[in-house]
């Protein structure tokens, strides 16, 4: 929405109006602090009850040269009174802490969009280097925007002039200034700030305290002067009763494997090997620790995924964490736990690609290689997490079905869910799902390859009991005994058999749900991260009067059971993804339907309103 | 968890019920008996142990075991092998692999779980050529070796196996011989008595791709002529009738015949346990491993030294900060910042 320029005035005071729904981008030099600004703010918005989204954009390079447009990082989020489903398509506030930042990303800013700006940067030598033949703040470019320019540098050194640190670690305060800032526009409480630093410099409280002093400096800057004309207020989110915290993907994603440990009695071991955007669940669950949680980092990335395999085999769940280019490296390995058939839980953040690619970018285009990317039929069960909260669930459902049928399992989140944040409704503990395992003790009639009836999984039979030594391994198995065996009929009978158990698994996972008719002549059909922006376009369009469905899909592999019925009630079906048309292809290979895609491969997210214009079209609006 | 009575195992118990399918004459039979001999005097029960293979000729062996054992992916057996150790540090976890599975395609986590020291053993049966993929040069294969893959002669420096677990940190190291059975049951029960990676090169003939690669070792006479058989505490003398010896000169091994006037005693006493592992390093070097050379074969334990293990250090954390830090499912899903939002709407700081 667009800020209004006026509202309720109180004599001498900045007037006040509420607004529903707001979109603050703070963007600055790698350096600059601003992933931490902008989750500070997010944090706080949180505490305060509004429904927000966020959407980290950093560079690849942790320090890309000062002042550049590569160097730039930047850190959106949207905080609302109501339910909303992405982090906003466009910017209501621009903070940018220098030329380069302004420039990357002025173009995103809405019209009548607030600029705040550091003079400081705005030196010759900055401006020539963020490639500005003039000065923006100075040649009337900037006329369609609400421009405020605020001396962030001068105004820190000012407020910590007589603190002992050096002048240096001064400066670094000037995110903090800036925060201040929006915190007043904002009015938000600075309260949940300075009890974060003071417990995060515990060790260095003359940090802790120059950085709440800049910041308090930044709110009563604006409290005292006339600098903002009006300020504004966002009143919580109606959201259901219940506790709540922000969460990212990577953490949700953490602390469900966590959870999935507990609630099957198996120890939790991550093999992992550090790559981006996936080191965070490495990170998260090496703190874990006094959950017995084993963390590992392996020499490469096959380690990564051998080790797991390694520990499934002697009765923990063995997880594995990585991207696109560190999945192709554990193909081999995710073979093998195909044809011993053991569980594994491989967790693939996606970025974008192919090769390195866009480390910090996001992207849902390993699909088609997390289905096939494997020598030979190698059935592998795939699911997606839609959202950062959902990131709990799926780990839950991916270590469910990795037990249950003795296989791994594939679990797809990517960097906009991972590094993004949402308000998440904290679940009791009692009411996820129960997830106990048995190992199989009988060594009368065992053989390490018969089959549950039901389900086909074999019996998980570990290392440590009397009687049931056996011998697993990558070469072809006889059915029951287990034994190598190149036989034909029983090769043919084993490919049939594999495929057969990961298909089952349809039999009892829910039937997907439409949102709108149930039939008619436009499905909108997503998968994984896209749940936000189709979520908010379809809810736009019935607002416009517009006639449209949509459906989500969790697991990609296999389908629910109905959905080739769903697809036959639609007249056409639309699927946005972030890649060239994934599931769209394997969607026209098993169902024999027309499918329109709708692709999108630049390192971002869809916005809500690339959508609704989308749906537009089809819909003939 | 049960475990079998403590009825004494013998070597018949860790025969599996798989038809042996190695060539007839190949090495392997000979470690896979001394194996089978072995185990049954190793005071553990059958069900804890676990043999983890590559891929190679080599790595058929957890088939022929009566224990558990998993026969994994092409070089990645120390991996499988350190996953299973990592959470099951009560089970006797043994890696078999060869020359190609351990030192080409696999020596990332070969290195990697030396210099770790994982408390796994890793037996390396190195027969210095690529038995299975039908006879191509191997990373252990000497210069000028003409293979399949190498008609005009090999052009690349092999490696010493026990030169790269030397300068991986490895804290135990031996090495033996295929067909010396007295010896090579010796150096499997040192070892499994090590805490830590123990990693053992098993000299072993291919005889349909390589044979007779070790023949002047292994020959009656070159038993006794090359052979350098270390004991700790003992001085280096080998030769028929013990009439040679190795001396350092302070940079180099110097072999010296014995009598007129030089004895054992002017021959270097082997210590194992040297911390520095450089001498153990230049002992591995005088030799390429088939007797050929001017020096002897050195055989047995060149390096054994104590070190905390990788696993033990992992789970000993665990345990710690398991007592130091309890905290519920409950509160790890709550995190340390929520709010409420009660039936009214109204919304406050904290959990309920």
């Amino acid at each position: 929405m667009t800020l209004p320029i006026a509202g309720q005035t109180d004599a001498g005071k900045a007037a006040e109006a509420t607004v529903s729904d707001v979109v603050i981008r703070f963007a600055g030099d790698s350096g600059d602090g601003m992933q931490l600004t902008g989750t500070q703010f997010t944090n706080t918005s949180a505490l305060i009850g509004n429904d927000l989204s966020t959407l980290p954009d950093f560079p690849a390079e942790i320090r890309a040269p000062a002042g550049t447009l590569p160097g730039v990082s930047a850190f959106q989020v949207r905080i609302a009174d109501h339910d909303i489903h992405t982090p906003g398509d466009a910017p209501d506030v621009l903070v940018a802490m220098n030329p380069a930042a302004l420039k990357a990303n002025l173009r995103d800013l809405r019209d009548n969009g607030v600029i705040i700006v550091n003079t400081d940067e705005f030196t010759p030598r900055n401006l020539k280097r963020a490639g500005y033949e003039s000065n923006p703040l100075e040649d009337d470019s900037l006329n369609a925007f609400r421009l405020y320019q605020v001396a962030l540098t001068t105004m820190t050194r000012r407020a910590l002039e007589e603190s002992e640190l050096d002048v240096r670690s001064k400066d670094r305060c000037k995110n903090f200034l800036a925060l201040g800032m929006i915190y007043w526009l904002f009015s938000r409480p600075l309260e949940p700030t300075i009890d974060w630093l003071r417990v995060k410099f515990r060790r260095r409280p003359e940090i802790a305290e120059a950085n709440v002093k800049v910041m308090k400096a930044g709110w009563n800057f604006c409290d005292i002067t006339d600098a903002f004309q009006v300020r504004y207020d966002v009143e919580p989110a109606k959201l259901e009763p219940g506790t709540y915290r922000s969460i990212h993907g990577n953490s949700a994603l953490a602390i469900g494997l966590v959870a999935a440990s507990r609630r099957s009695g198996l120890p939790l071991f991550l093999g992992a090997y550090p790559i981006t955007p996936a080191s965070d669940v490495l990170h998260e669950l090496a703190t874990y620790k006094h959950f017995g949680v084993t963390t590992y980092q392996a020499e490469d990335e096959i380690a990564a995924v051998c080790s797991a395999i390694g520990a499934s085999f002697g009765g923990a769940l063995g997880v594995s964490c990585s991207s696109g280019p560190g999945i192709a490296l554990k193909a081999e390995g995710i073979n093998l736990a195909v044809m011993v058939e053991l569980p594994l839980v491989i967790c693939d953040i996606q970025r974008g690609g192919p090769s390195t690619g866009l480390p910090t970018k996001t992207e849902q285009a390993d699909l088609l290689q997390v289905m096939f990317g494997r020598n030979n039929e190698s059935p592998v069960p795939v699911i997606a997490a839609s959202s950062p909260a959902d990131c709990f669930d799926t780990a839950l459902e991916a270590v469910r079905l990795a037990t249950k049928y003795m296989t791994p399992v594939v679990l797809l989140s990517d960097g906009y869910i991972a590094n993004g944040a949402e308000p998440w409704r904290i679940p009791e503990v009692e009411e996820l799902p129960d997830l106990r395992v048995e190992f199989h003790q009988d060594a009368e009639g065992f053989m390490p390859y018969m089959r549950n009836e039901a389900t086909l999984a074999r019996p998980w039979a570990i290392p440590g009991t009397p009687g049931l030594e056996h011998r697993i391994g990558g070469l072809e198995k006889e059915d029951v005994t287990g034994n190598v065996n190149y036989e034909p009929e029983n090769h043919d009978h084993m490919v049939r058999l594999r495929a057969e158990k990961v298909a089952r698994i349809a039999n009892e996972i829910p039937e997907i749900e439409v949102e709108g008719p149930q039939s008619g002549e436009l499905l909108v059909l997503g998968w994984g991260s896209t749940l936000g922006a189709i979520t908010g376009a379809v809810n736009q369009a019935w607002a416009d009067g517009l006639t449209v469905s949509r459906a989500h899909l969790k697991h990609l592999n296999p389908f629910p059971r109905n959905l080739g019925d769903v697809l036959d009630r639609f007249e056409r079906v639309l699927v946005p993804e972030m890649n060239l048309g994934q599931l769209a292809l394997l969607l026209r290979a098993r169902y024999l339907k027309d499918i329109e895609t709708y692709s999108k491969v630049e390192g971002k997210p869809f916005t809500r309103d690339e959508i609704l214009h989308r749906i537009q079209q089809m819909a003939g609006a | 968890m049960p475990t079998t009575e403590a009825t004494p195992l013998t070597r018949k118990d860790f025969q599996s019920d798989q038809e042996v399918r190695w060539c007839p004459g190949c090495g392997d039979y000979a470690i896979l008996s001394a194996v089978q001999q072995v185990f049954p005097e190793l005071g553990i029960p059958r069900e804890k142990f676990v043999i983890v293979s590559g891929i190679g000729c080599s790595s058929r062996f957890p088939y022929y075991m009566n224990t558990y054992g998993f026969h994994s992916i092409h070089g990645r057996a120390p991996a499988v092998a350190t996953g299973i150790k990592m959470t099951r540090p009560d089970l006797d976890v043994w890696v078999v692999t060869g020359d190609g599975d351990a030192l080409s395609i696999g020596g990332n986590h070969l290195i990697h779980t030396l210099r770790r020291n994982v408390n796994v053993k890793i037996l390396l049966f190195n027969n210095r050529v690529y038995g299975l993929t039908k006879g191509q040069y191997s990373p252990t294969s000497e210069l000028g070796k003409r293979t399949k893959s190498t008609p005009h002669g090999s052009v690349d420096f092999p490696f010493n196996p026990l030169n790269i677990a030397i300068g991986s940190g490895a804290t135990f190291v031996a090495r033996s011989v295929d067909i010396f059975m007295p010896h090579l049951k010796s150096v499997l029960k040192r070892a499994a008595a090590h805490k830590g990676s123990a990693f053992v090169e098993v000299m072993q003939n291919c005889n349909i791709y390589n044979d007779k690669a070790f023949a002047a070792l292994t020959d009656k006479a070159g038993r006794q002529q090359n052979g350098l058989y270390l004991e700790h505490g003992k001085p280096l003398v080998f030769g028929d009738n013990q009439d040679k010896g190795l001396r350092f000169t302070g940079t180099d091994f110097e072999v010296i015949d014995l009598g007129n006037g030089r004895s054992a005693d002017d021959c270097l006493v082997w210590d194992e346990k040297h911390a520095n592992p450089s001498l153990a390093f230049q002992m591995a070097s005088i030799s390429t491993g088939d007797g050929l050379g001017d020096f002897p074969v050195p055989l047995g334990v060149l390096r054994a030294v104590d070190a905390p293990t990788y696993d033990a250090g992992v789970i000993d954390q665990i345990d710690e900060l398991t007592t130091a830090r309890p905290q519920t499912l409950d509160q790890l899903i709550h995190g340390t910042d929520t709010w409420t939002v009660d039936a009214g709407g109204s919304v406050h700081r904290g959990a309920n």
